[in-house]
């Protein structure tokens, strides 16, 4: 019973986190849950001072007094009285602000450097609206984009260094981490870690512009051999031949699209907008807003705008067929 | 503005008089003071009673504007993927929303307050510079307007009240909405400046005799600190959007990376002023509660200099805490925990003036009247307002919650419940004053209940959306987060709010036509201002109280003072608009002030300036050069030396 009793208390969360993704009331690894811990003693003290200020007005308001003669009448005849209260009670408030202050400190220096070096370095570059993440390597030839969605290996800590190409944006994957601005003209590092696989929500936290309410990313962490797979596949480029019925499609893609968007392997080489190397191994587009299919994706070709009002998405002038068969195309880039 | 009299005539010994046995005193007064009837008076006047009425009514206006806006907001923010307004518009209600209440409204409803009621409280018949005081009221319409113009074109400022770069640069922010807030916000800044000087100098040398500086209401300690903390505060905003708008206009690079500017300069400047306005904006509101709490628990204040000095020290604190606005910006660890640790030493000149609340409700015998109401309530308020804040001290908590609904909700505890809530007791306290009449009681109690239920039910689960990961300034949000049925709560308890405040403007509304007649003193309170009539003449005061205590009108029932209070009998001056100037601490009288009359500079040179800035906004250099030209006129009038004020050397010898 009592196993029981704790299963569903630690299941609660979890089960709770997966339906309010952005909530960092449970975080899940050592970049965020020292922050957690404080925030939850911190919210504890917040809450006895709230409770107690109330119980103490309303006392004050209701308790017995003797009655006045008049009204006109005083209850003091002297203009003094009722310093303790606020001796005892600034005194007791110091003492409690003190011991948060130093357990504040101690959170800082806990968070401030994973405790083991990161092994892997990702260059998260925040552009109006989206994220390009570049996996660093020490062979240039290994390096690769991946942009809007995080892989990550399990239990490692990553660092992370943050540039933007144009605005101020932050950097928030709420359950793993707090905010790191993007800033431009600056490399701003932080870090994460995930100890448990999963997908994880994260979203622009600073105000950058008309779609700000739609530059989201997701986290996923796997196990370091998932992962040392899933970077394999990413590594490698587009298949450069493809089956004769989508050359078509191929060939309308680098044509229309190839100026802003790269798929390695094609004449497709933008930089403007997202590496689409690899897009259907992807769970979402336009920055996580919309999910990876086929209809999505050709709704979102056809007219970002109406989408994703203001976007840098230019609506296509394509012809029925051209969409399809560039669709069709998009939908062999595992 | 207030002449010092030299030669002969500062020997001058005022006449002491009793007005009760000289019925011809009032009239002369009345003919000296009062200002002309009509249009021509409406536009010249001076007096700081009328200008404090036009303040709050004009604060108001521009609440009920912004409070408009935000009703809309919620509207799109009630349920998600909502396409009531386009991210475009959003952007912009967002931004004008808290451009509104926080420069259009929280400080100048509390300017309101200071300008009408300082004078009373402190047995003055007028602001120390009564042309400056006029001129900060125009300029502040003017200013407002200002902000407003390009919101009919749908160009309205939509980068934040606090406008980071580069976002509001011109690369990624074109048009004219940017230049507009940057602009308007130096134009404003002039409006708070000569304000601030204003009041500073009002309180070191118009006090009544004996008003020493341990006598002053806490009130007039509030505005006191929040006008020295402008001083500083505003040149660094002012010069931050004077530096943006060159560099959208004149290609400087203060800001643009491209150009070797830093935008986190920005953020400093910014924020150093942006901090302190916050205490600007609370403190003086936090001096109306502690100072009409006593008078609804029929005793003195608790801890009366504790709390004054928790006020100053408020300030001076307030000014070494910006960077915790920027705790997600990269800044080095050391340096956060020097701003983290300062953080959570402001929270304790709080805990002073919550203690000293309490101690006072505690120790005195409550009258449950609706100002009581509204004071008791902000207690509560102002706590949750404050501990959220002590949250989002810590660093680490802190960048979770930064650019979350949680900060949304400790910003409105902050600025509704700091500020709005003792506003509106405010307001029912001193009504008698403003008008001769009282606010309903009845309806003034329904409205607090409203208010105070609607909004804690619309902005603690701003608390929850916060934890629940919702950043702020987002026109949307999808399904699936977990954030649906905690923002419909938000918008029906902000309409709930809103609802409140909606039946305080008819109470207001009524009770200036139809409330029941006040008397002098109608609650029995302590200070000066409630030994002039409801509403006060336009000298305020037929002779110059003299003051002996804190309390001059519960003297007769509290003992520990030497001396009386007196506001029957004093000194005169009647020789054209005077009064007495007195010494910065003791308040020992030591000079005839005389005071300028009224004036239509004020007026033309704000019209002036208003319309030299709309020149530089739409770079029309002949309109600039014009209105400069103007300007420089109306300030060569304003100056120009008058024989009655004693600023030319013949009238002194023509009396001698």
């Amino acid at each position: 019973m009592r196993r029981l009793s704790l299963a569903v208390a630690l299941a609660l969360p979890i089960a709770a986190s997966a339906a309010t993704p952005m909530s960092y009331l449970r975080t899940f690894g050592p970049a965020g849950d020292p922050g957690t811990a404080l925030g939850y003693g911190l919210g504890i003290v917040s809450i006895v001072v709230m409770v107690v200020v109330t119980v103490l007005v309303l006392a004050g308001i209701y308790r017995k007094r003797p009655r006045p003669a008049s009204a006109r009448e005083l209850t003091v005849s002297r203009d003094e009285g009722g310093l303790p209260w606020i001796y005892i009670g600034v005194g007791v408030s110091t003492l409690v602000l003190i011991a948060c202050a130093v357990w504040t400190m101690l959170t800082v220096a806990a968070v401030a450097m994973p405790a083991h070096a990161a092994g892997l370095t990702l260059q998260v570059n925040a552009a109006q609206w989206w994220w390009n993440v570049r996996y660093r390597n020490a062979e240039p030839l290994q390096v690769f984009d991946a942009p809007n969605e995080i892989h990550i290996p399990v239990g490692r800590p990553v660092r992370i260094e943050l540039t933007s190409s144009d605005v101020i944006h932050s950097f928030w994957i709420p359950q793993l981490a707090g905010k790191m601005d993007v800033i431009p003209g600056q490399t701003n590092v932080t870090w994460l870690q995930a100890d448990r696989p999963g997908v994880y929500r994260g979203q622009c936290g600073e105000y950058c512009g008309v779609q700000h309410a739609h530059m989201s990313m997701y986290v996923v962490a796997d196990a370091p051999e998932d992962y040392a797979a899933w970077a394999a596949r990413q590594r490698a480029p587009a298949s450069s031949t493809v089956a004769a019925a989508l050359v078509g499609g191929q060939q309308a893609f680098v044509r229309n699209c190839g100026a802003c968007h790269a798929v390695r392997g094609t004449g497709a080489g933008g930089i403007l907008g997202p590496d689409l190397t690899h897009l259907k191994s992807r769970r979402t587009i336009a920055a996580g807003m919309l999910p990876n299919t086929p209809g999505n994706l050709s709704a979102w070709i056809a007219n970002a705008q109406a989408l994703k009002p203001g976007c840098r998405m230019p609506t296509m002038a394509l012809s029925g067929p051209e969409l399809s068969a560039i669709v069709a195309y998009l939908d062999t880039l595992h | 503005m207030a002449a010092v009299l030299t030669g002969t005539d500062a020997l001058r010994v005022p006449v002491i008089a009793r007005p009760a046995d000289d019925a011809s005193i009032a009239p002369r007064l009345d003919r000296i003071w009062e200002t002309r009837k009509g249009l021509l008076g409406t536009l010249s006047s001076v007096d700081h009673k009328t200008i404090g009425k036009r303040y709050l009514v004009t604060a108001f206006l521009f609440l009920l504007i912004g409070g408009l806006e935000a009703a809309v907001m919620r509207a799109q923010l009630a349920r998600p993927n909502e396409t009531l307004l386009s991210p475009e518009q959003y952007n912009q209600l967002f931004t004008m929303h808290g451009v509104t209440m926080i420069f259009l409204y929280a400080l100048p409803v509390l300017s309101g307050f200071s300008n009408f009621l300082w004078p009373l409280m402190l047995g003055s018949r007028d602001m120390a510079f009564p042309r400056l005081n006029a001129f900060s009221y125009w300029l502040f319409l003017l200013a407002g307007i200002f902000l407003y113009v390009s919101f009919p074109i749908g160009r309205a400022p939509d980068a934040g009240w606090f406008n980071y770069v580069p976002y509001s640069s011109l690369q990624y922010n074109p048009g004219i909405n940017i230049d507009v807030y940057a602009l308007g916000m130096v134009l404003l800044g002039l409006s708070t400046t000569v304000g601030s000087i204003n009041f500073v100098v009002t309180l070191i040398r118009t006090r009544a005799p004996g008003m020493s500086i341990n006598r002053v209401p806490i009130l007039v300690w509030g505005t006191l600190t929040a006008s020295v903390g402008n001083l500083f505060a505003v040149p660094a905003v002012s010069l931050a959007f004077l530096m943006l708008w060159m560099d959208r206009r004149f290609g400087s690079h203060f800001f643009d990376v491209a150009g070797g500017g830093q935008p986190l300069l920005w953020q400093h400047l910014f924020w150093m002023f942006g901090h302190p306005w916050v205490y600007a904006v609370v403190l003086p509101a936090m001096g109306i509660v502690s100072d009409g709490l006593p008078t609804f628990c029929r005793r003195p204040l608790v801890g009366y200099t504790a709390v004054a000095l928790a006020t100053v020290t408020t300030m001076v604190l307030g000014f070494g805490v910006w960077v915790h606005h920027m705790f997600a910006t990269g800044l080095p660890p050391i340096s956060l925990s020097f701003f983290s640790a300062a953080s959570f030493v402001i929270v304790i000149p709080s805990a002073v003036a919550v203690f000293a609340w309490i101690a006072t409700i505690w120790t005195g015998r409550p009258q449950f009247t609706t100002p009581f109401l509204f004071f008791a309530g902000f207690i509560v308020v102002f706590v949750i307002g404050g501990v959220s804040g002590f949250m989002t001290a810590a660093v680490p908590v802190d960048t979770q919650l930064t650019d979350t609904y949680f900060v949304v909700a400790h910003l409105h505890y902050v600025l509704i419940g700091i500020n709005v809530f003792p506003v509106a007791g405010g307001i029912h306290y001193w009504f008698p004053k403003f008008t001769g009449r009282m606010m309903g009681e009845r309806l003034g109690k329904w409205s607090f209940w409203i208010m105070f239920i609607g909004f804690n039910l619309g902005f603690f689960p701003m608390h929850i959306a916060g934890l629940l990961g919702m950043p702020r300034r987002i026109y949307t949000y999808p399904s699936g987060l977990g954030w649906d049925s905690v923002n419909l709560v938000i918008s029906i308890g902000a309409y709930v709010f809103a609802l409140g405040v909606l039946l305080f403007v008819i109470n207001v509304w009524r009770s200036a036509r139809h409330g029941a007649r006040a008397g002098e003193n109608p609650w029995d309170a302590p200070s000066l201002e409630w030994a002039t009539p409801s509403p006060p003449p336009a000298y305020n005061f037929a002779v110059i109280p003299t003051v002996a205590s804190r309390y001059p009108l519960w003297e007769d029932r509290l003992t520990g003072h030497q001396g009386h209070s007196s506001t029957s009998q004093g000194m005169l001056l009647d020789n054209g608009r005077e009064t007495i100037g007195t010494s910065a601490l003791d308040a020992v009288p030591d000079v005839i002030l005389r005071m300028p009359g009224d004036s239509f500079a004020p007026l033309l040179l704000s019209i002036a300036l208003a319309i030299a800035f709309a020149g530089m906004l739409i770079h029309s250099w002949w309109l600039f050069g014009i209105a400069a030209f103007i300007s420089a006129i109306a300030s060569i009038a304003w100056l120009w030396p008058e024989a009655r004020l004693g600023q030319t050397t013949e009238i002194v010898r023509d009396r001698a």
